[in-house]
């Protein structure tokens, strides 16, 4: 479908000739506040825990299938890259479902307040990395 | 479809200096976007070094200053002055809000940038077209509906707590900030109303002398008219006059879901 606003993109000079506006600055000028960054964090890690969930079920999968498709599986994760990825997603996880959890209030119509959504910022960011930190002590504990 | 980048003619250049009056001594630059429909050129960021000790203490004193000693072809709108009729409308330093409410201390940085609104086409310098905005607002029919007629021997009442539910909404001046400071109506403002519109919106259905709130609600129920509203909150972060859209808009999802169950 096309942009009904393109039409608004055409005008005219003083002499009456037709020019083509500019469209104002948008995201090279505007200093997002951490609600917003937060807010497309939200969608930047939904996407990237996507991705992860098909190495979950690689990983189901191959431990379903035979020893040495586990073993690969079990090798890569134990790569630097592998940690990486896990920490990544882990991380990730988290983020979505402490923001997640933000969101639920919201829907309910709780926490609209600037002081309560900044606070919640705070809560989502602190949340994040105490249970990402908590998954890794325990994570690397138990091997 | 969402596009990041601006497209080849509305990229801003470098422009001109205009020099504070020698012996100032507290200077503060002000980078302004300029654009004339008259010159082909691209938008440009014009420098202007004002000496604060001879100026108001808003921006839009500044403004004022440079069209008045400086410049007088920079144009922008602006009338009350004092926050009530919603023309100075515009993004300054990263922020959208009124330049009459926004103090020149208040801005960081070496220079304060002024660009229009956000995302919208610009008739010259500071002044967006809004008539896009101004067709969705019309478009929400915001003015009372009624069929039953009003008393015969005088208005029609409200109680204090019907009326207190306005409270919060009725303030809007519809400088379209919070518009034009959201992403999603970056992105889909074709038909996204955007949240100055949805407050307006939800301004009627919460009004308990309006019988229309099944039409309204009816109106609104569409993937793209109310629902690109992701809570991203940057409507409330930059209301200039402290209103909540992000709230309305809660609310107009919720009584959505309610009438369902």
């Amino acid at each position: 479908m096309s942009d009904v606003r393109e039409a608004l993109m055409v005008g005219r000079g003083s002499t009456g000739k037709p020019v083509a506006r500019p469209l104002s600055p948008h995201l090279q000028v505007y200093r997002l506040p951490l609600t917003v960054i937060l807010s497309i964090t939200h969608r930047i890690t939904g996407v990237g825990l996507a991705i992860g969930t098909l190495v979950l079920v690689w990983w189901l999968i191959a431990a379903a299938s035979s020893d040495a498709a586990y073993a690969l599986v079990s090798w890569f994760l134990r790569t630097p890259v592998g940690y990486l990825l896990l920490f990544g997603w882990s991380a990730a996880l988290w983020y979505h479902f402490c923001n997640g959890l933000r969101h639920l209030g919201w829907d309910f119509g709780h926490g609209f307040e600037l002081s309560q959504s900044r606070a919640s910022n705070r809560m989502v960011l602190i949340g994040t990395v105490l249970f990402t930190v908590l998954t890794w002590i325990i994570g690397l504990a138990a091997q | 479809m969402a596009k990041f980048s601006l497209p080849a003619n509305s990229k801003m250049v470098p422009g001109v200096t205009h020099k504070a009056p020698a012996g100032a001594k507290r200077v503060r630059n002000f980078k302004i976007y300029r654009w004339n429909p008259d010159d082909g050129k691209n938008p440009q960021l014009d420098n202007f070094e004002i000496d604060l000790d001879a100026c108001g203490p808003m921006v839009l004193d500044a403004l004022i200053k440079i069209k008045n000693e400086v410049d007088p072809s920079l144009t922008f709108r602006r009338s009350c002055r004092e926050g009530i009729c919603g023309s100075c409308a515009m993004n300054i330093d990263g922020g959208n809000t009124l330049a009459c409410l926004k103090p020149i201390e208040e801005c960081g940085g070496d220079a304060i940038k002024i660009t229009p609104l956000p995302h919208m086409p610009v008739l010259k310098d500071l002044i967006p077209d809004l008539s896009h905005a101004y067709a969705q607002l019309r478009s929400i029919e915001p003015w009372m509906q009624s069929d039953t007629p009003p008393p015969p021997d005088g208005e029609r009442m409200q109680s204090k707590e019907e009326r207190a539910k306005l409270d919060g909404m009725w303030e809007c001046i519809l400088c379209f900030c919070c518009s034009t400071a959201c992403p999603s109506y970056w992105w889909n403002g074709d038909r996204y109303l955007g949240p100055a519109v949805l407050l307006a919106a939800y301004r009627w259905i919460a009004d308990s002398r309006d019988e229309a709130t099944g039409a309204r609600l009816d109106a609104l129920e569409d993937p793209f008219k109310l629902y690109r509203c992701h809570t991203i909150m940057n409507c409330t972060e930059t209301c200039p006059k402290g209103l909540n859209p992000a709230k309305a808009i809660a609310e107009i999802k919720h009584l959505m879901l309610e009438r369902q169950v």
